[in-house]
């Protein structure tokens, strides 16, 4: 286990920073980040070139790469185009985020894992079709076009929630936003267990359950659940990486200043800094939640032993 | 009589139709008493008992006639609940392939130990030192150190002893094991079969015994009832059937185990296949296989001839194939 755990870790560097050497190609090509410091007027072209030698931008990619990730590894993240260290977004954005992160995924599992149970053990009863259509038609319907929907119904004509969160962004208020933002994984969710559990309800060793005497819901959760929930649970591991880096929309409608508002700051203004600082924070969180995905998955199944 | 199954008739609603998979199964275990049902697979064999110890999945199953008395209740009119307090204690279940029938993700010592929790409330200290005592007690080496092991670490053999220790637990008075030793190897059916019949012996526990090995069946039985499209063809005590069949189909079944004398020759089989449980053909389902089938075959379902004392057979010809042997 210990083994596997360095050599996963080992793995992780080259993907690190294969994905942020990508990233900051990508944002190299976006523009020019010094014509968007100047605002919408045109830059003294005088200051431009001097800014440009400042920050580094006369020298190759490659340089500047390695000059950024030397920093990025002293924990300089660089500046911000509002003069803030990206250091301090971050510490301002990520628990921002993290909350949100949180109310979405126990959405998830609350409401998902639930009703894929309910679902999974009456499958082909009306509960079942009626569950299957409207998960289908949350994963049809893109997340702006329900969170647009709630925060219109919810906080603007029937006055239950603020339309928009304040800056602190106390759980309570991400309520509706965690939801929005959960929505189509908690769709997906409660699919994959409803199959899962359909599938493992026929299984021999759920039979013997119900032949040792066991009361029904202990067979049900001890013996089914426990061997259903595998596939789940990889799937909303994944998910936590992709829910912190795809809340942006989410977080635009609600106004939330967190991880999704700061990199659609920082791209509307050309920002690289910020930009690539945030998604490499991603990148680690993606890997980490991944590692820790695999590991689970041998508490989960002891028949999975990893050397 | 410990059970008591009365014309027992069950049915299986499937999309091509009802399929009656038994129909108008009577059979008897007595305390102590070990009873194999003999049959193809589609006989009826494991959900007849499936029913007894009501496991069967319902729907597509449906239980639409007869009686299943067990120490003289009629189980298909209890309470659920009530049905299932008897399931583990006082009748158990051994399954035939054990790496399938046990949890993969919880350790022996849970799968056992929930019996004493769940049945009779102990802590899942007091369980553990009892799986320990019942893994001793099956004859697992090293009880105490493997308790916490997973179904996957034990061999074959091992496994079926698990399963054979969780069914002991609570010392039931009746077992019933469906093909407990066909899905291991040769050498260690006899050492699983004599471990079964040891503790049925120890506990003076009644036991059916599912399977189609007329091998095993030989050493252990007391009785036999043989199966052919959800009905008993033939029912005898052990030896008597081995001696003398009395129904073409058990005679077939018998002509078919190879034999060393035999060797170089072509194996004996029953022509034709089973019948379709969808389609049972008219008079005794057996009529389209069997060498000796009349006229009359073709028509009434035989009843059950009395043979002899405690000797049944289902065959309107019962003398003609005693004889013959």
């Amino acid at each position: 286990m210990g083994r596997y755990v360095i050599r996963r870790l080992l793995q992780m560097i080259p993907v690190f920073f294969g994905t942020t050497l990508l990233i900051f190609l990508m944002v190299n090509v976006m523009g020019d980040p010094i014509a968007g410091l100047c605002g919408d007027r045109q830059c003294d072209p005088a200051t431009a070139a001097q800014l440009r030698s400042e920050f580094g931008l006369d020298k190759p990619v490659w340089q500047q790469y390695l000059t950024y990730m030397g920093n990025v590894f002293t924990g300089d993240f660089g500046t911000a185009f509002n003069g803030q260290k990206v250091t301090e977004l971050m510490a301002t954005a990520f628990p921002i985020t993290i909350r949100l992160t949180i109310v979405a995924i126990v959405f998830e599992i609350v409401i998902g894992i639930s009703l894929g149970v309910v679902t999974g053990l009456r499958r082909g009863r009306p509960v079942d079709t009626t569950v299957l259509i409207l998960t289908l038609v949350v994963i049809s319907i893109p997340t702006f076009v329900t969170g647009l929907l709630l925060q219109l119904l919810l906080g603007v004509e029937w006055g239950i929630i603020k339309p928009s969160v304040s800056s602190e962004a106390p759980f309570n208020e991400l309520l509706v936003p965690g939801l929005v933002l959960a929505s189509v994984s908690l769709a997906y969710v409660t699919r994959l267990t409803r199959t899962s559990i359909a599938e493992n309800a026929r299984a021999d060793y759920v039979r013997t359950a119900v032949a040792k005497g066991l009361p029904r819901r202990r067979v049900v959760i001890r013996h089914l659940l426990r061997n259903s929930l595998i596939p789940v649970v990889t799937f909303i591991g994944t998910d936590v990486g992709a829910l912190m880096g795809g809340a942006i929309v989410t977080e635009r409608i609600f106004n939330i200043h967190g991880v999704g508002f700061q990199l659609y700051q920082g791209i509307l203004r050309q920002n690289s800094q910020t930009v690539v600082g945030f998604v490499t924070i991603l990148v680690l969180v993606f890997l980490a939640a991944n590692l820790l995905v695999d590991l689970l998955y041998a508490v989960l199944d002891p028949r999975i032993r990893y050397a | 009589m410990l059970l008591e199954v009365r014309d027992l008739h069950v049915e299986f609603h499937t999309r091509d139709g009802v399929a009656k998979a038994v129909n108008g199964v009577n059979y008897s275990v007595a305390e102590g008493e070990t009873l194999a049902v003999l049959g193809e697979s589609g006989s009826g064999k494991s959900v007849t008992a499936q029913a007894v110890m009501g496991i069967l999945d319902m729907p597509p199953g449906k239980i639409s006639g007869g009686e299943i008395l067990f120490k003289d209740r009629d189980l298909l009119k209890m309470k659920k609940d009530e049905r299932r307090k008897i399931r583990g204690q006082e009748m158990a279940m051994i399954f035939q392939d054990a790496l399938s029938s046990l949890n993969p993700v919880l350790s022996v010592g849970e799968q056992l130990g929930e019996m004493f929790v769940v049945h009779r409330g102990m802590s899942h200290k007091d369980a553990k030192l009892k799986a320990v005592e019942l893994m001793d007690r099956v004859r697992i080496p090293a009880a105490k150190e493997r308790v916490g092991n997973f179904p996957h670490q034990f061999s074959g053999g091992m496994r079926q002893r698990i399963m054979i220790a969780m069914a002991m637990a609570l010392e039931p008075s009746l077992i019933i094991a469906d093909e407990p030793t066909t899905a291991l190897d040769v050498t260690v059916q006899a050492q699983v079969m004599d471990l079964l019949a040891e503790l049925q012996r120890e506990l003076n526990m009644g036991l059916i015994l599912i399977t189609h090995d007329l091998g095993v069946v030989a050493d252990v039985a007391d009785k036999i009832a043989v199966m052919y499209a959800g009905r008993i063809v033939e029912s005898a005590p052990v030896h008597e059937i081995y001696r003398a069949p009395a129904h073409p189909y058990t005679k077939g079944l018998l002509r078919s185990i190879p034999r060393l004398d035999q060797k170089g020759r072509e194996l004996y089989a029953i022509k034709g296949l089973p019948p379709n449980l969808l389609h049972i053909p008219p008079g005794c389902a057996f009529n389209p296989r069997c060498p000796m089938a009349q006229e009359i075959c073709r028509g009434e379902v035989p009843p059950l001839f009395e043979v002899a004392e405690h000797r049944e057979s289902a065959c309107y010809f019962w003398k003609e194939t005693l004889d013959a042997r």
